[in-house]
C-alpha cells in the first residue's frame, strides 16, 4: 500500500529542469512475446509486413507529435525506407535466420556504430535506432503498442527507460514529470522533455518497485532528485518553493521584454551568452540588450577548422537576429577544458596555465587570421565587437591589433566589404585585472569563471575545492572593483560575462562593484532582470 | 560559387562539391532531406566526406548519417546514369543552401 511507504530519496542527472508534486506511476518494461519462425520467404514477408505496420504507426504518431517530435520520428521513418539499411536484415534472413533475430541483430550492429566514437550527437541517435528496433519487433510479435500505463492526474512517471516515441505517446496534460533509470541529458527524450516543459531526471539510481506505484512523489528535476512518499517537511518545502517560483515567474514575465532598471532608477544592460546559435530561434531579441559573449568553440567542434565563408555566415546570422543590438564575438578560446584535436597542445601538465585562449591563437596565426577576416567582413553588416580571451600582458593585445590591421588591409586590397570592429579583451588573468589600465582595448569584459579560479587557485571542476572557488571572496570583489575603475578612467565599457552574472543572488554585489552591464545565460534573463528590478537604492558607488 | 563547380571525371560520373554550412554538421534532418532529394533521381547518386572518404549511397539516410560530416567539411557528390547532371546540381544546391527548402 502506498500509505505504508516511508520517505525515500533517489538521485540521478537533471535532463529537463522543473519541480513537480504528483503521483508516482510505474511503467514496467514491455513484455516480449514469442513467435514461430517459418521458411526464408515467409520470414522475409513477415519482416516486410512488420516494417509497413511500423511505418504506419510512426506516421500516425508524427501527425500529432508537434514539429520537434515529428522531426525526431522522421529519421526513424526514413530508415524504414532505406534499402541499404533494410538489406542488412534481409541478408540475415536469406542466410536462414528468423525475422526477429535478423532485425534485432542488424539493428544492434548499427546501434554499436552510432555509439562508437565520442560524438554525443551520434551516440544519442542510437536511441532512435533502439526505438525503431522495439517498434518493428512488437509488430513482428503481434504485441501492439501497449496502452499507456494507468496515468494519474499529475503523473510522475518512473520507468526503466523511455524511447522518444513512447514519450510522445504519453505526453499530455497528465504527464507532469518523469524519472528514468537509463537515458542521458543529451538524448532525444531529454530534448523532447525540455521542449514540452516536462521535468525529467535520467540515470536515476533506483530499482523499479511496484510497491511504490501510486505513492505521492516530489520530482525536483533541477537537483536530479525524486522523493517518493515525501514526509511533511519535504512536502511543505516543495510547496513553498513552487509558490515562490510561480510568484517570481509572474513577476519576471512582466519585466523580461523591457530594459532592466533598478528600483532606484539605475539602468543595467543585460545581454546573453551564446553557446549555440540554434537557441536564437526560440529567443526574442527584445528580451536582451544584445549578445555579450559568443563562444565560437561550437564552430570548431569535432576538430573541424571552419572556413572564412562559413564563419562569416554564422556571424551574419547573429547580427541579423540581434537587429541592431551589439553582438560580441569571442575569438577561439580553446585549450584548458576545451581541447581541439590537432590544434591544442597535448601533454601539458597544467593545461589551465598553459597554451589556451589568445595564447593558442597567437601560436596559430593562420587559424586566427581566418577568424579575424570573417569577423571584419561581418562588422560591415552591424555593430559587431571582437573580444579576445586569456590576455595576460599588453603586448599580446598589441599583437592582436597588428593581425587585425593586416586582415583589414588584405580585405581592402581584395575589394571585399569590411569594417573595423571594436576590439576588446576579457579580463580573466589576475595580472591583467590588476594592470587593466595599461591595455589598449576598446572594451573590457570580466570572465568571472576563470578569474575566480585563478584568484583562489581552486579548479572549478574539482568538487573537493569547490567551496574555496567562491565568487563572494572579498579578493574577487575587490579585483572586479579595480577593473571597473580602470575602465572608467579609460572611458571604455566594461561588462561581466561569467556565471556570476547569471546568479540573481550575486547581483547586489556586482552592482555594488560598479558594474552596469552583465551578460547572462539566456534562461537567466528573467530571474536576473527581476533581481535588478528588486534592487532598491542607488545600487553602488557609481549609481 | 567555385564550391559548386561540376567536373566530368575520368569515369562516367558527373562530379560536384559543396561545403556543410550548418554549425552542427550534417545531422538527421539534413541527411533525410538529402536522401529524399537523391531518391527523386533515377541516377546512381553517391556522396563522400572529408575530400577523399569512401563513396557512399546518397539514397541511404543511414549511410549519410554515418559519414558524420561536420561543419565546414567539403562533401563530394557524384552521379551516373539518367539525369546525372541534374542530380549533382540539385544535391550541391541543397547543401550550399544549407538545406533550406
Amino acid at each position: 500500500m502506498a500509505e505504508a511507504v516511508s520517505e525515500r530519496v533517489f538521485t540521478g542527472l537533471s535532463a529537463a529542469k522543473g519541480l513537480v508534486i504528483g503521483t508516482l506511476v510505474i511503467e514496467a518494461a514491455a513484455h516480449q512475446g514469442g513467435r514461430q519462425a517459418g521458411s526464408s520467404p515467409e520470414e522475409r514477408k513477415a519482416l516486410e509486413d512488420a516494417i509497413v505496420l511500423a511505418g504506419r504507426e510512426l506516421e500516425a504518431l508524427a501527425a500529432k507529435a508537434g514539429d520537434l517530435g515529428a522531426e525526431i520520428l522522421e529519421f526513424q521513418s526514413a530508415l524504414l525506407e532505406d534499402e541499404d539499411f533494410l538489406a542488412l536484415s534481409f541478408a540475415k534472413i536469406e542466410a536462414g535466420g528468423p525475422a526477429h533475430e535478423a532485425w534485432a541483430t542488424a539493428l544492434d550492429g548499427e546501434v554499436a556504430e552510432y555509439r562508437a566514437g565520442d560524438d554525443d550527437y551520434f551516440k544519442a541517435r542510437a536511441e532512435d535506432l533502439l526505438d525503431l528496433k522495439d517498434r518493428v519487433l512488437r509488430s513482428l510479435f503481434g504485441t501492439q503498442t501497449e496502452a499507456p500505463a494507468q496515468m494519474e492526474k499529475d503523473t510522475v512517471l518512473l520507468a526503466e527507460d523511455l524511447t522518444p516515441s513512447r514519450f510522445l505517446e504519453l505526453q499530455g496534460p497528465s504527464l507532469r514529470g518523469a524519472a528514468i533509470l537509463g537515458g542521458s541529458p543529451t538524448g532525444h527524450v531529454a530534448i523532447l522533455a525540455r521542449a514540452h516543459g516536462v521535468p525529467l531526471v535520467v540515470g536515476l539510481n533506483a530499482r523499479l518497485d511496484s510497491a511504490l506505484h501510486g505513492a505521492p512523489a516530489v520530482l525536483d528535476a533541477k537537483a536530479g532528485k525524486l522523493i517518493v512518499a515525501p514526509g511533511q517537511d519535504a512536502l511543505a518545502a516543495a510547496k513553498d518553493r513552487l509558490d515562490a517560483l510561480a510568484t517570481d515567474r509572474r513577476a519576471w514575465e512582466d519585466l523580461i521584454a523591457r530594459p532592466a532598471v533598478t528600483g532606484g532608477g539605475t539602468a543595467v544592460q543585460v545581454s546573453i551568452n551564446l553557446d549555440d546559435p540554434a537557441l536564437l530561434d526560440s529567443l526574442p531579441p527584445e528580451h536582451c540588450d544584445g549578445i555579450g559573449l559568443t563562444r565560437t568553440e561550437f564552430l570548431f567542434s569535432g576538430g573541424h577548422l571552419p572556413g572564412e565563408d562559413a564563419q562569416f555566415g554564422v556571424y551574419k546570422r547573429l547580427l541579423d537576429w540581434a537587429a541592431g543590438r551589439p553582438v560580441t564575438i569571442r575569438t577561439l578560446d580553446a585549450g584548458g577544458d576545451k581541447p581541439i584535436p590537432g590544434v591544442t597542445p597535448v601533454g601539458e601538465t597544467n593545461p589551465f596555465l598553459g597554451v589556451r585562449g589568445l595564447r593558442l591563437s597567437l601560436r596559430h596565426p593562420e587559424i586566427f587570421a581566418v577568424q579575424l577576416r570573417a569577423l571584419a567582413r561581418a562588422a560591415a553588416l552591424g555593430p559587431l565587437k571582437v573580444m579576445v580571451p586569456m590576455v595576460t600582458v599588453p603586448d599580446e593585445m598589441a599583437r592582436v591589433r597588428v593581425l587585425l590591421d593586416r586582415a583589414l588591409a588584405d580585405l581592402a586590397a581584395a575589394g571585399i566589404a569590411h569594417a573595423r570592429p571594436a576590439l576588446g579583451m576579457m579580463i580573466e588573468v589576475p595580472a591583467a585585472a590588476l594592470n587593466a589600465g595599461s591595455f589598449a582595448a576598446d572594451f573590457f569584459s570580466i570572465g568571472s569563471n576563470d578569474l575566480v579560479q585563478y584568484l583562489t587557485a581552486s579548479a572549478r571542476d574539482n568538487p573537493a575545492v569547490a567551496s574555496l572557488a567562491d565568487a563572494r571572496n572579498p579578493a574577487v570583489l575587490e579585483t572586479i572593483r579595480r577593473c571597473v575603475d580602470a575602465a572608467r578612467a579609460k572611458g571604455i565599457e566594461i561588462s561581466l560575462c561569467g556565471d556570476m552574472a547569471s546568479d540573481p543572488d550575486l547581483l547586489p554585489l556586482l552592482l555594488d562593484c560598479g558594474l552596469r552591464s552583465l551578460s547572462v545565460a539566456p534562461a537567466q534573463l528573467g530571474p536576473v532582470k527581476l533581481a535588478i528590478h528588486r534592487q532598491l537604492g542607488t545600487g553602488g558607488r557609481h549609481g | 560559387m567555385s564550391d559548386a563547380a561540376q567536373t566530368q571525371g575520368e569515369d562516367s560520373f558527373v562530379h560536384g562539391e559543396a561545403v556543410v554550412r550548418d554549425p552542427t554538421g550534417l545531422h538527421a534532418r539534413p541527411a533525410v532531406k538529402l536522401t529524399k532529394l537523391a531518391k527523386s533521381f533515377e541516377a546512381k547518386v553517391e556522396i563522400r566526406g572529408g575530400g577523399n572518404g569512401p563513396w557512399i549511397n546518397a539514397k541511404s539516410p543511414n549511410a549519410v548519417m554515418k559519414m558524420k560530416a561536420g561543419f565546414g567539411e567539403t562533401l563530394g557528390v557524384r552521379a551516373s546514369g539518367a539525369q546525372a547532371h541534374d542530380a549533382v546540381a540539385a544535391l550541391v544546391g541543397l547543401i550550399e543552401r544549407n538545406f533550406d527548402g
